[in-house]
């Protein structure tokens, strides 16, 4: 009997232990507030956390539960959405999507289980919060070893921190599409292309633009921000510390409003280990291009007892953001010249099929129409493409137009993009196409069907939208639980989308089949067609939106249903 | 009032019901938009010894499928201290293509001379190459119908220097003597302004020069009332919006 008494407690204590390590949660208390955030010795007001903009990282382990508790100090609704994290939808934390949002004064719980690992961030769903400051970090350690090795590490949150508040930007865009862009051409511009490129052409090109009412600098459409690096603009520096010789892991987060980043660390060669969380098989580049709400994590390995800058330019050269990686506190490296010839879209930004350019039909050009799988597309010869033949566009000197040079075998950019990024050192630049995953998240198995979403917009009334609807006019997206479903997008707008799936992840078709990467975030550029697969895992409801704060609050926005499933699971946290 | 105002009070009063609703559905989403702008507001200096205040602004309320805007224009003479015109618009406008929204309402002025009541529908957009277009038309309530088109173009010599070419042209179906204006082409004005944006766009002070000129029979009138029948300005003045 003693015997038995004896292993009824030890039972009894190893199943606590048990269900201790189970339950074991990770808690972290939240205060939303009204914050001063210094831009070079000037004083701005925005929102943060815990009485800071960015707000903390957040550290977390894989298996672990978190617990935060968020308090809502301001005098409107607030939400946090944990970007990227696979979770219950009530949890999610989009206000009228997954729960009622944080009414002022109160304080709502999250309380989730963490099932993946890597870098993630978090940020306001309400409103223009996230513009104006509300944004921070997540950090979640693996269970398991990684399959590389670093010495340290750097969370690196990049932000477009603009003079107005996310109100009056969106007044402003709606008053007039083109108040933020101070890249247009100029007559300066216009002489020097009758230079370089002859008046008639340059009438040719004018014309062909002007009779659509486009301009090929809307690259941007929001200027006039400040950079920021953790925070600190490049003035102010933002210093991480190495060892020389050791392997530091950067782990980068796009954090802005509107704002494409180039990437590059001058002097240094960056291994990508990982892209949206998700380990990726290591990539060798000189420098890659961060879309809004993207993650990649990168190994340096600094070899000089000197300092190194971070440099992130914006995608139209408007505003970048820098800091410094230095062996010891108060170096400051030297930050490279921002580079500021702007890239210049062309007419196959514009998706070809528009004006009157006569044999552009995108959904006949081979390789290129939906339902194509992509894995089969290996070295797609762009010139053999049926009905492509440039030279015949009208007005359209192609050999002439900027950026017409990089290489065009990206099927990630349209075939003559002017957005094909160069390399500042004339080296590698990291493509989607470079992502393999380290380990498949899922087993492949074809999708049981497609759905076709057209990026669509009004540039000039600053209208977006998806297969022309806007979101406070369109039906949700309705899935079925356990199935597998393909998502196409063909982007219509002169614009790069980064498209971002709330809840399950994203499989993005690159063409490696098993090996395509999962992501959160998937970027469409102008004139293009690009799919992901998602295993529809999770019930309940979803968002799914341009990042791009202005896009998604003009409409670029759906709501996505998931119907069936366990029923338990979606519901079982919510408070 | 005589029938014809209250019709069109009665119309626009409907228009602004349907108006308000929408806002009021489309509020819980945050998507009504406002904006105020004063296109020209400036002094202009004539080459006969005229000073005048001219300003021509508009503002609106509303969502991408409806607006309500006011538009605004007026003339003050600062040597005679009296106002020359004074003309306000209220519409309602909605798009009708991707670049033109089509807009209708009441036009009401009230200068030094009689008092008119109009009602307008018109067009006001992008069009092709650029040109900012808004044309309307006007039936007043004596049952005379005229039309207004101005067109203007921005000339970028930076992106912050900005040169605006800009021209108005007047015809008038019927004569309103009463307003002096005739049938036939009525009077243009042509514009030159170059502006710099000083704060944003929100402050842009401009110099610029203006050419008027009446024609046919509404110039006959202009000399009958012993008024100019062409004029130039060299204007100074601010361009807002806010």
């Amino acid at each position: 009997m003693k015997f038995r008494s004896l292993y009824v407690v030890a039972a009894t204590l190893a199943l606590t232990a048990v269900s201790m390590q189970q339950s074991q949660a990770v808690e972290y208390d939240l205060t939303v507030d009204r914050v001063a955030i210094d831009i070079d010795g000037e004083t701005t007001y925005g929102i943060g956390y815990n009485g800071a903009s960015p707000g903390p990282v957040l550290r977390f382990r894989e298996g672990e539960d978190a617990v935060i508790r968020v308090t809502n100090n301001l005098d409107e609704t607030t939400s946090i959405h944990w970007h990227g994290l696979i979770l219950p939808y009530r949890m999610d934390g989009v206000p009228t999507i997954s729960f009622d949002g944080i009414a002022p004064g109160e304080t709502f719980t999250y309380r989730f289980p963490v099932r993946q690992n890597g870098t993630y961030w978090f940020h306001s769903h309400s409103g223009f919060q996230e513009p104006d400051g509300a944004y921070g970090s997540i950090v979640i350690e693996p269970e398991s070893r990684e399959p590389f090795r670093f010495d340290r590490e750097h969370v690196i949150i990049l932000k477009d921190k603009h003079p107005h508040s996310g109100d009056r930007i969106m007044r402003n865009l709606k008053m007039s599409a083109d108040y933020y862009n101070r890249k247009q051409q100029t007559l300066g511009d216009l002489f020097s292309d009758f230079r370089d490129k002859g008046i008639e052409a340059t009438v040719a090109d004018r014309k062909a633009w002007g009779d659509m009412r486009m301009v090929p600098t809307d690259i941007e459409d929001v200027q006039g921000f400040k950079g920021l690096i953790n925070g600190k603009t490049p003035a102010q520096n933002w210093t991480g510390l190495f060892n020389p010789g050791e392997r530091v892991r950067l782990r980068f987060i796009n954090a802005s409003a509107m704002t494409y980043f180039d990437v590059r660390i001058p002097g240094l060669e960056m291994l990508v280990v990982q892209a949206d969380g998700n380990n990726v098989q290591p990539v060798r580049v000189d420098e890659f291009r961060i879309a809004v709400a993207e993650t990649y994590d990168v190994i340096i390995q600094p070899k000089e007892d000197r300092a190194y800058a971070i440099m992130a330019e914006s995608m139209g050269r408007s505003g970048y953001a820098a800091a410094t990686l230095a062996p010891r506190d108060g170096m400051k490296a030297d930050t490279p010249a921002p580079r500021t010839k702007t890239p210049l879209l062309t007419m196959a930004d514009m998706g070809m099929d528009h004006g009157d350019m006569p044999g552009m039909d995108h959904s006949k050009m081979q390789g290129m129409n939906k339902g194509v799988d992509h894995s089969t597309m290996k070295g797609m010869d762009h010139s053999k493409m049926q009905k492509m033949d440039h030279s015949s566009m009208k007005g359209m000197d192609h050999s002439k137009m900027q950026g017409m040079s990089n290489k065009a075998d990206d099927p990630f950019y349209a075939t003559g993009s002017g957005l094909v990024p160069a390399a500042e050192n004339g080296g590698r630049f990291l493509s989607y196409a470079d992502l393999k995953a380290q380990k498949p998240r899922y087993k492949l198995r074809p999708a049981n069907r497609e759905i076709e979403l057209r990026l669509t917009g009004n540039m000039e009334r600053y209208v977006w939208s998806i297969n022309g609807v806007k979101y406070e006019d369109a039906d949700p997206i309705r899935l079925q639980y356990g199935e597998r479903v393909r998502i196409t997008f063909i982007n219509e707008t002169m614009m790069s989308h980064p498209m971002h799936l709330h809840g399950m992840w994203s499989i993005l078709d690159n063409g490696n089949g098993k090996w395509n990467p999962v992501k959160h975030t998937v970027n469409v550029n102008p004139g293009t067609t690009v799919s992901f697969e998602t295993e529809v895992d999770e019930p309940g409801q979803w968002a799914f939106h341009c990042h791009l704060s202005y896009h998604a609050a003009a409409g670029m926005f759906r709501k996505v249903i998931v119907e069936g499933g366990p029923k338990s699971a979606s519901t079982s946290t919510i408070n | 009032m005589n029938s014809f105002t209250r019709t069109i009070t009665l119309a626009c009063a409907t228009a602004l019901a349907a108006l308000t609703s929408t806002t009021a559905s489309a509020q819980s989403k945050g998507l009504v938009y406002y904006g105020f702008q004063m296109e020209e507001l400036e002094y202009r200096a004539g080459d006969e010894g005229e000073k005048l205040l001219v300003w021509d602004g508009d503002a609106f309320i509303g969502t991408d499928e409806l607006k309500l805007r006011w538009l605004g224009s007026g003339e003050q003479d600062l040597g005679e201290g009296k106002l020359g015109k004074l003309e306000n618009r209220l519409v309602l406008q909605t798009p009708v293509s991707d670049f033109f929204d089509i807009k209708g309402g009441l036009r009401y002025d009230s200068p030094d001379g009689p008092n008119r009541v109009y009602g307008v529908v018109g067009l006001a957009g992008l069009a092709k190459q650029w040109f900012e277009i808004d044309a309307d038309l006007f039936v007043s309530e004596k049952g005379d119908a005229s039309a207004r088109l101005d067109a203007e173009y921005e000339v970028l010599l930076t992106n912050w220097l900005i040169l605006t070419p800009s021209a108005t042209f007047g015809i008038a179906a019927t004569d309103d003597r009463e307003a002096g204006v005739g049938a036939g082409l009525s009077d243009i004005e042509v514009g030159l302004r170059l502006s710099y944006d000083v704060v944003d766009r929100m402050i842009s002070p401009y110099v610029g020069i203006v050419y008027e000129r009446k024609f046919g029979k509404t110039a006959g009138f202009a000399r009958d009332e012993d008024e100019a029948v062409d004029s130039t300005f060299a204007v100074v003045g601010l361009r807002l919006q806010f």
